[in-house]
């Protein structure tokens, strides 16, 4: 790790006057991503500005949402009541990923921007366009087993890690942006972007733009939301797929759903083509098996990774079968 | 745990222990303190080292200082074969603390170690020159030391040097180095090719057969304490010259100093390494360039040098296991006898080391088949040298055989177990020797009672729990029981107690509660009186950590050292002791001293006998007698491993939710550590079955997953409560009638597991590991 | 630089990328944590700051000042141990010794989440406010620290005993 310069900022605007004023600035926030692809040398900043003296806080918005500080740790947000009642797909999310430790450490801001795991991502001795544009990919001919299938490019098919935001991108949370020309918000369906020919570029964030805070608006039907996670041990590692799931029933008729996968996207993946034909339609086997199909024609898997089509297919059947069920039982997970 | 014995049958105890003598002769008399009732013997003692380990105040070797000492980083090579064409180490020469930056231009010169299994001191694991040319030999080779005031000066400098290569063609894919597979000149000492009677003849014209090729991937040990060392030069005496001192994380101390000694041309007096804890080992604690470049580095920067692995580093220097691909083929006639039985394959390997990964060694000694052809071929490769990881072969081996029974049993409509127990041998089928002690079928039918094996459905996919489907499986475990020579202990008695020294190690397996405890029941004392040292190299004899033949060495050991302290004893005693004229066969030890056996009259205490001689202590030192036993039978423990897996209908995800494994160990010396030795075992086998791989880049050498977030390895969830328990049935032929326990555990795991998914889900996987896409 | 590590205030002067990890071992001399991977992924260099259980490996040093720091050397009081050090021994919750201090520190800050009735992924309704002490549970939560030598029926043991005791019942399987 080379020598870099240390801040801490007292708020989220110190922190962006600091960001402008240094050179090759980074956010630090639990420090548990960035601390380890520093060691790596993958990150190599001059500056860290610590961000964690932003607000933790979570609290309630009118309409009975939440505003969640960027500081807040993944423990204190998988931990609060509220979300544990309103959005439990939120809490299971974060309680699936990485151990108690790291969630202890990890902010959500932080969260949000981790980096990919690809091996060849971690390894400055191979080829990795996202490390250094036009370098080249050897992930696209070597170990991709965890790699994606959606929204991949010939430049790129490194997956987002993160399991919370798969939980906030079917809640359709938005993020509170705070940088040099003011703050602003942003779905976060649209915060992160597909790498297309950049896939160094991995965010709409601005430079030295801040995530200040995650609102996720009111939905009653998450109160009955589930995530269920595949991986390669029982716990403690990163998904091969996983499903974030929700629906609304009026009588037969699926009123409403949410899905969003992970594990198997450049970016967190909502499944909006599944949703779209599950919305109005009867809650049948045929119905799930159409909207499942429908999202997994996008699908474009490598030799290594071709079985997250058929996992994905049948995690996502198992997973809105169990939804279904549960509310045709009254919710009752 | 649920011992069948776990030695608490205290009542009946005999007074006091004569001396163990001839166990390893057939006519032999076996040692006295293998014998069931013995007081101490199997008690589950907590660990000595016990408090220190909980309250952080053992210290390992990458946390000893000395005064003025630099840091350590390591720059490794990129490239799997080619040259050095250029270094620039500017950068790294121009930041602050820097004190040393050493590549092959201003290493010193060094000869280049032993290899082991090689050479006869070989403690190396390979014989690659050491930072002495600008060869690359794999990707990951070190290829340049930096020396800074701290670590993270050190590890930055180390970043900032840019190395040029002029990369060469390299055999990097085990696909293509497996179609150029030779036979190597030996495994393990023994033939490559084992025949008896034309196995293939009788493949071809059995009944039934099962003819299938099981791969097993690479592996590496991981222990959780990385490679480190603290060292320095220092001079101990005036005018002897300097010693190399190290606190070094090893599991062969006596070994890696004859090696170092050689390496540095200088006498192995002037090297002391000490070891007194090591966090994990399991085959990769040995002599590996880290502990080489340190103390060539020290001597270069005239400072003591701490040099401690990254994980990533281990990966780089420290080899694993290699990957096979084995091919079983049973024949059996219609009752499920075996008529001939082929195990043989192909493991990568490189020219620089010396260890075909021995799978065939299980089968040379589990079934009774009337043809057998046993042979191992090696795929030469660009790769850091292959080492021995927890029970190497067997791990592996048994996999593949242990499957093979499985689906014989399948084809034959055949309880697996009555399949084993119908081909369970009189006599070693490859060697011809009688068994020492083979307990195999009693183990089995205990563990397979405990289990609820008869609940096993017949055909597979015939349970279900919701969406899992549950199958159970077992597999036979064996392992070679060895003592190796070398071994040789000191006693030293005084007023308090005894110490027994010997340069043996303690990495976990319970090795200095366990000898505590031995040593207190054949001296007669108290375990609080009895100090056992180890893990330094300057203490008796040469013991290596491996094979699972310390236990044995350090008890032949002790055995050998105990007659001379007792010949000792009776020297002291004048004509009026009730000892006089006594000679040490007719001497038992008991109540803190010595006396005649069978008459309590005759006696004096230690203390007694020092206090009228005059003396505060008395010390002997002796040989263990030659491992004599191993030439006159086929030695070897057993057990039977006990899966109960899940495999998820919709996932292809499998939890094991029930481990259970009966061994056959001879006497069990300590019922609790010996427990987790196994569960420990067993653990490590179920990694290897459902998730642990090395990921080799074919392309460029490269271990792309050096990390333990990327190697997974079992973590809490993944582990059941895992059943252990044992025959105690004593060898007759071993010091305290005991076999080691640290590696059987892991073997025939991967085949409980494989069997198990098959009786789960109908879906036989012969590539570990098995991870759910094997099962989609 | 100031961090309260094990009750007693303690100064250094660090460079900005010491990790707490390697204050405590390096500057402090406290080798009790142990660094198993410095990557976050093994446990062993589990401290607990301010009562939770964090990767020392992964955090700055110039992050953690003013936090009150405990660490293994700090579990035991006026000589004794702490009870889940002495069930450690009692259930041989470790081979090596080498995960243990990580373990240690780790069970003790996951006794206190179980305590505050926070939930883990194996939790199966995470609307409830009150969190069933059982096996799963706590083998879940105890997923963040290996242990190569395979001691974790000890360690669930070791711990499944305080619990019991705390609980004056036996932890349900």
């Amino acid at each position: 790790m080379r020598a870099f310069d240390y801040h801490q900022a007292a708020d989220g605007t110190q922190a962006i006057e600091q960001a402008v004023r240094c050179q090759q600035a980074e956010y630090l926030g639990g420090g548990t991503n960035l601390v380890d692809l520093m060691r790596e040398t993958v990150e190599r900043p001059r500056t860290l500005i610590d961000v964690t003296r932003l607000s933790r806080d979570i609290t309630d918005t009118d309409g009975g949402g939440l505003i969640i500080g960027a500081a807040a740790t993944n423990a204190a947000l998988a931990g609060d009541a509220r979300v544990r009642r309103r959005y439990p797909l939120l809490a299971r999310a974060i309680l699936s990923g990485a151990s108690a430790q790291i969630r202890n450490m990890a902010t959500v801001g932080g969260n949000l921007l981790q980096r990919t795991r690809c091996a060849y991502f971690y390894d400055t001795a191979t080829r990795c366009n996202k490390r250094e544009p036009g370098a080249g990919c050897d992930a696209l001919e070597g170990f991709h087993r965890y790699h994606a299938i959606f929204g991949t490019s010939s430049s790129c098919i490194a997956t987002h890690p993160s399991d919370m935001a798969v939980a906030l991108v079917a809640l359709d949370a938005r993020v509170h942006l705070r940088g040099p020309a003011g703050d602003r918000q942003l779905a976060i369906t649209e915060l992160h972007r597909e790498p297309g020919e950049r896939p160094d570029l991995e965010t709409e964030l601005q430079p030295e733009e801040l995530i200040v805070a995650v609102e996720v608006p009111p939905l009653a039907m998450a109160v009955h939301s589930q995530y269920r996670k595949v991986r390669d041990r029982a716990s403690y590692a990163f998904a091969l797929v996983s499903v974030a799931s929700m629906v609304e029933l009026d009588g037969d008729i699926i009123a409403d759903t949410r899905l969003a996968l992970g594990g198997v996207g450049t970016k967190p993946w909502r499944a909006w083509q599944a949703e779209a034909a599950l919305r109005g339609q009867p809650a049948t086997a045929a119905t799930l098996a159409a909207a499942v199909d429908a999202e997994l024609a996008a699908a474009r898997p490598l030799p290594g990774n071709t079985f997250k089509v058929e996992l994905a297919r049948r995690l996502m059947i198992a997973e809105l079968s169990q939804r279904l069920s549960d509310a045709r039982n009254g919710g009752d997970a | 745990m649920s011992a069948l014995d776990t030695g608490r049958s205290g009542d009946t105890q005999p007074a006091g222990v004569a001396l163990a003598g001839d166990y390893w002769r057939p006519e032999g008399r076996p040692d006295p303190l293998g014998e069931k009732g013995r007081s101490g013997i199997g008690a589950p003692l907590s660990r000595v080292d016990g408090a220190d380990k909980v309250t952080g105040g053992a210290r390992f070797a990458g946390e000893f200082r000395f005064d003025g000492m630099l840091y350590a980083a390591l720059v490794c090579s990129t490239i799997a074969n080619g040259r050095i064409v250029g270094i620039d180490t500017r950068d790294a020469e121009s930041l602050d603390g820097v004190a040393l930056v050493m590549t092959h231009q201003n290493a010193p010169r060094l000869n280049t170690p032993p290899v082991f299994l090689r050479a006869p001191n070989g403690a190396a694991g390979d014989d690659h020159p050491i930072m002495q040319t600008d060869r690359v030999h794999w990707n990951g080779q070190p290829v340049a030391l930096v020396l800074a005031e701290t670590q993270e000066q050190a590890d930055a400098a180390a970043e900032s040097i840019r190395v040029d290569y002029a990369a060469e063609p390299a055999m990097t894919d085990f696909a293509i180095a497996k179609t150029q597979a030779r036979q190597p000149d030996n495994v393990l000492g023994g033939p490559a090719e084992i025949r008896v009677g034309d196995a293939d003849s009788a493949l071809a014209a059995a009944a039934y057969r099962v003819d299938a090729t099981y791969t097993t991937p690479r592996h590496n040990h991981n222990a959780i304490e990385p490679h480190a060392l603290t060292l320095a030069w220092v001079n101990e005496a005036e005018g002897e010259g300097e010693t190399l001192r190290i606190h070094d994380a090893s599991q062969c101390v006596d070994l890696a100093v004859a090696s170092l000694a050689e390496v540095f041309g200088i006498d192995i007096s002037r090297i002391h390494i000490t070891s007194p804890f090591v966090g994990g080992g399991f085959g990769g604690k040995t002599l590996w360039q880290h502990q080489i470049l340190a103390a060539a580095a020290a001597k270069l920067a005239g400072r003591p040098v701490r040099l401690a692995l990254s994980r990533e580093g281990v990966y780089r220097l420290v080899g694993g296991r290699a990957c096979t691909e084995q091919r079983v083929a049973l024949g059996a006639d219609d009752r499920g006898r075996l008529q001939a039985l082929i195990h043989s394959g192909v493991a990568a390997m490189t020219r620089h080391n010396n260890l075909p990964e021995p799978f065939f060694q299980a089968t040379k000694c589990l079934y009774a088949a009337d043809h057998i052809r046993l042979s191992i071929d090696v795929a030469d490769m660009h790769m850091l040298a292959n080492t021995f990881m927890r029970a190497p072969g067997e791990s592996v081996g048994t996999f593949a055989l242990e499957s093979a029974l499985d689906e014989l049993a399948d084809q034959l409509g055949m309880d697996p177990l009555e399949l084993r127990a119908r081909n369970e041998p009189e006599r070693d089928p490859t060697s011809g020797l009688a068994f020492s002690s083979r307990q195999l079928l009693e183990a089995a039918r205990a563990g397979a009672e405990r289990f609820g094996w008869s609940e096993r459905s017949a055909t597979p996919a015939g349970r279900h729990d919701g969406e899992w489907q549950i199958g159970m499986g077992c597999a036979t475990a064996t392992y070679p029981y060895m003592r190796m020579p070398g071994a040789a202990a000191s006693i030293t008695l005084t007023p308090d107690g005894a110490t027994v020294g010997i340069a043996a190690h303690e990495m976990g397996m319970g090795t200095a509660t366990v000898q505590t405890q031995v040593a207190a029941a054949r001296l007669g004392l108290p375990v609080e009186k009895i100090a056992f040292r180890y893990g330094d190299s300057r203490l008796a004899g040469s013991v290596l950590a491996g094979g699972s033949q310390q236990t044995a060495a350090i008890g032949g050991a002790v055995i050998a050292a105990q007659r001379a302290l007792v010949a000792e004893l009776l020297s002291l005693v004048d004509e009026h002791s009730p000892l006089s004229g006594l000679s040490p066969d007719e001497i038992e030890c008991r109540d803190e001293g010595i006396g005649a056996i069978g008459d309590g009259s005759r006696f004096e205490s230690y203390r007694q006998i020092l206090a009228s001689a005059g003396r505060s202590e008395l010390s002997a030192e002796a040989n263990a007698a030659e491992s004599q036993e191993l030439g006159n039978w086929s030695m070897h423990s057993f057990g039977t491993i006990f899966c109960e897996a899940g495999v998820s209908a919709v996932t292809g995800e499998v939890r094991v939710r029930r481990l259970l494994g009966s061994f056959d160990c001879g006497r069990i010396l300590n019922a609790k550590t010996a427990a987790s030795q196994f569960r420990g075992g067993m653990i490590m086998g179920l990694g290897m079955a459902l998730m642990e791989e090395t990921l080799f880049d074919a392309r460029s050498g490269r271990v792309m997953n050096p990390s333990l977030a990327d190697y997974h390895v079992p973590v809490q969830m993944d582990v059941p409560e895992i059943e252990v328990m044992w025959t105690d049935i004593p060898d007759p032929h071993t010091p305290m009638g005991s076999h080691g326990v640290g590696e059987i555990g892991i073997t025939g795991v991967g085949a409980a597991v494989a069997n198990a998914v098959y009786n789960a889900c109908g879906k036989r996987v012969r590539d570990l590991p098995i991870t759910l896409d094997r099962l989609l | 630089m100031q961090w309260t590590i094990n009750g007693q205030v303690r100064e250094a002067e660090v460079d900005f990328r010491t990790s707490l990890l390697d204050l405590l071992r390096e500057q402090f001399q406290l080798s009790g944590t142990k660094k198993g991977c410095n990557q976050g992924a093994c446990g062993a260099c589990t401290v607990l700051v301010d009562g939770e259980r964090i990767n020392a490996c992964l955090a700055l040093a110039v992050q953690y000042q003013g936090r009150e720091i405990t660490t293994v050397e700090g579990l035991a009081e006026h000589g004794k141990l702490h009870p889940v050090q002495a069930a450690f021994v009692e259930h041989d919750g470790f081979q090596c010794g080498y995960c243990t201090p990580g373990q240690l520190c780790s069970a003790v800050g996951m006794i206190g989440e179980l305590e505050r009735d926070l939930p883990s992924a194996v939790t199966a309704d995470l609307a409830a406010g009150q969190i069933e002490w059982q096996r799963d549970e706590l083998r879940e939560r105890m997923s963040g620290n290996l242990c190569r030598c395979g001691a974790y029926n000890g360690i669930a043991d070791a711990i499944a005993a305080v619990l019991a005791e705390e609980l004056g019942e036996e932890i349900a399987r």
